[in-house]
């Protein structure tokens, strides 16, 4: 069977292309007249400049983590590109028809379509190649409702008293190595606001495509849903195949305000590298909600591309009876390390959440899962339920399991289920037997055992996801 | 009957697990629309026979030969066997969690009439086959929506292998003791299985250790199986006999050949 697995290392990565247009590259470096450069080619207000140079001092002070499961050679921070713009983007493109026809093309050719009249009906897009956002769809639409939805640095100039308000606010600028710098250096992103009381009309997307090379991307992302709305948010990622790694470290915030529900989905599919572990994305994220009174953030994620992962979507859940889910399929193969999971931190009364982790690896990759429940002292009632399980392909990959659960409140309750199996010679010949081809029957059988997370993806995008694990695993039993 | 044209033909098999020989010379002519049991002690290579017929990895064939319609079954894959008209009940089937029945039966339906060039079968209409199959068998339809085979007893994976069996249409079934763990009713229901889908077009061959099966499902041939070879063959009266006697006295009986080597 291991032979078999082997071929599965040796699949095609779909989205690998290069885009051909002329961009705007900052030198490689970094230092406080890069992060000046960056704010002044955002004409972005002193206020923020002064936050960014604070972070980077900050940054200068800390050091790289190294308690995840994963081995990377040491990131040299000078050899990065920070700020990469198509040159066409600068002088800002009123419409659709102003935009880079190469630009539009890259989307499609991703599956994702700007022209609305081709869209997904029901999901509007912001569309972030490299350092800026391209283009942002059916923003009119969604003014009616009074949802605001824009990349980060027009919020800026438009509405910055509410960035101001929030940036910050639930991841601060030294939580970690990876945020602060991202605080430095973000480039852009996208900012929701959906009013109180308001039910965003249509999913919301966002598609961070990388195309320069050496650049990183350091995306940020902040959703604001007031007091009792509710914003369903997708976001997929991709970049070309290129030997040299490229590092990925974006923030995203997100603010439930009371009895608001942010549903938060990603399909991760950036470069993985070669079956050998060349290339890749390092995908250093920081994702985190915060939840106030009866909020609800819920985190799905299908994460099969990036050659190192390093990323903990979590939600504070502060106010009480407040929920967070955190919804999760891993998928590794050739040389992939991921060490990724949630941190659910219990603060109000009656607050519930639940993990679902699914971790599938194949070929010699290691997937870990890392996850913290900590149920604080206020945390009356409080329950968590979590659910691990790993799935084995081949002999020559790991799947790992870290749970860590602090409880400071006897009336919390903590559960936690954990399973490892294996797609099983039995499974492979029944299906084989009933006349399946193996890669069907291997791609159905993982499909099966992500089926309590598919279901948590929006109806539009599970579909892509089970195609997505199917790509991913396509010969990868011969 | 002679003149047909046979659907399997074994000739001279020998085949291995593991390095170990366990299919030692076997032969064995069936023609469409006969009943073949298989018969014999534990470890004779019933089950083993049933696994190199479809193609299991691990089972490797060291010389013989075995064809389907006139086909070298030998030389095609395990899914290209099942789309020839190959179908092997399993003694224990494995569970599928979170496949859902009908998606995998679905699935299999239509790699089998891809394979014949024909369209996938709409969901509508291979609803309503497989809600019927569900009903000639026995087991609720809300079975069509759980996982395969996952938190279903003996009796009903043994009557879920015989729904696919339904649905699948094979032109040879291997019926691999089915009847094992299965109390009296469930046996009757799935020998009534069994039985509504004998045709002309369509051979069984049914490996039992018992005969009790044999009382449900009526044999046109039994043969004995004792040494990863035929012993011996006979009619349904056979049965009777080894259930009278069982099998010692056959292996003391040993084939001619086995005598020289």
């Amino acid at each position: 069977m291991t032979e078999q697995i082997d071929k599965a290392l040796a699949r095609e990565y779909e989205a690998g292309f290069v885009s051909n247009v002329e961009s705007e590259t900052f030198m490689p470096g970094l230092d406080e007249d890069v992060i000046r450069r960056i704010s002044a080619m955002k004409n972005e207000p002193e206020w923020m400049l002064e936050w960014r140079l604070s972070a980077f001092r900050e940054w200068l002070e800390m050091d790289e983590p190294d308690w995840a499961l994963v081995d990377y050679p040491k990131i040299d921070f000078q050899s990065i590109s920070y700020y990469s713009a198509p040159k066409s983007m600068k002088d800002k493109p009123k419409s659709l028809d102003e935009v880079d026809p190469e630009l539009l093309r890259t989307y499609e050719k991703l599956g994702i379509p700007l022209i609305e009249q081709q869209m997904l009906a029901g999901v509007a897009v912001d569309a972030v190649f490299d350092s800026v956002s391209v283009v942002t769809t059916f923003r009119e639409k969604l003014e009616e409702a009074g949802v605001i939805f824009c990349s980060i640095s027009e919020a800026l100039h438009k509405y910055p008293d509410l960035v101001r308000k929030y940036i910050g606010s639930v991841v601060p600028k030294k939580d970690n190595y990876y945020a602060a710098l991202n605080c430095a250096v973000f480039t852009d992103g996208s900012f929701v606001y959906i009013p109180k009381g308001t039910r965003c009309p249509m999913e919301l997307s966002t598609y961070f495509r990388i195309n320069e090379q050496n650049t990183g991307q350091f995306e940020r992302t902040l959703i604001v849903a007031d007091e009792g709305s509710h914003v369903s948010y997708l976001e997929g990622c991709t970049a070309p195949q290129r030997d040299e790694n490229q590092l990925h470290a974006a923030v995203v915030e997100l603010v439930a305000l009371d009895n608001a529900e942010i549903k938060y989905s990603t399909v991760q599919n950036w470069y993985p590298g070669d079956e050998n572990g060349k290339g890749g994305i390092y995908n250093f994220v920081t994702k985190r909600g915060i939840c106030h009174t009866n909020a609800k953030i819920s985190w799905t994620q299908v994460e099969t591309g990036s050659s190192v992962t390093w990323k903990y979507p979590s939600c504070i859940l502060k106010g009480d009876n407040s929920v967070g889910e955190f919804y999760s399929v891993a998928l590794t193969r050739g040389r992939q390390q991921a060490d990724t999971g949630t941190k659910m931190i219990h603060l109000g009364k009656n607050t519930k959440s639940t993990i679902i982790s699914k971790g599938i690896s194949a070929g010699r990759s290691n997937n870990s899962y890392r996850g913290l429940v900590r149920m604080n002292p206020g945390a009356q009632g409080a329950r968590n339920y979590t659910q691990c399980d790993s799935l084995l392909i081949g002999d020559q990959c790991g799947a790992h399991t870290f749970p860590y659960v602090e409880s400071r409140n006897p009336s919390a309750i903590v559960e936690h289920e954990a399973t490892t199996s294996k797609v099983s010679d039995e499974q492979l010949f029944l299906c084989r037997q009933r006349g399946l081809d193996p890669e069907k029957a291997v791609s159905m059988i993982v499909n099966g055992f992500c089926k309590e997370v598919f279901k948590e993806l929006p109806m539009e995008f599970a579909v892509e996801a089970g195609k997505l694990l199917e790509i991913s695993l396509e010969g990868s039993v011969g | 009957m002679s003149n047909t044209k046979s659907l399997l033909t074994i000739k001279d098999l020998h085949a291995s697990v593991e390095e170990k020989q366990i299919i030692k010379g076997l032969s064995l002519d069936i023609k469409p629309g006969e009943v073949h049991a298989i018969m014999g002690p534990n470890g004779a290579g019933k089950s083993t026979l049933g696994y190199v017929l479809s193609g299991r990895d691990g089972y490797h064939v060291e010389s013989g030969s075995v064809t389907l319609n006139g086909d070298d079954l030998l030389a095609m894959e395990t899914e290209e066997r099942a789309r020839a008209g190959l179908f092997l009940a399993f003694q224990y089937p494995v569970e599928i969690p979170g496949v859902s029945n009908l998606e995998f039966l679905k699935a299999a339906v239509d790699a089998q009439r891809q394979a014949r060039g024909e369209d996938s079968i709409t969901s509508a209409d291979f609803l309503k086959e497989a809600k019927a199959a569900c009903k000639q068998v026995n087991l609720p339809v809300s079975f069509l929506k759980r996982g395969v085979n996952e938190g279903f007893s003996g009796g009903e994976k043994k009557r879920n292998e015989l729904m696919q069996m339904l649905l699948l249409k094979p032109k040879l079934c291997i019926l691999d003791e089915t009847d094992s763990g299965l109390d009296i009713d469930a046996l009757q229901v799935v020998a009534e299985g069994v039985n509504s889908q004998r045709s002309d077009d369509r051979s069984f061959i049914v490996v039992t250790h018992y005969q009790r099966l044999l009382d449900y499902i009526k044999p046109d041939f039994v043969h004995v199986l004792s040494g990863g070879k035929i012993v011996k063959s006979g009619d349904a009266s056979l049965a009777l006999e080894l259930e009278a006697q069982g099998y010692a006295w056959l292996q003391n009986e040993p084939a001619e050949d086995e005598l020289e080597g």
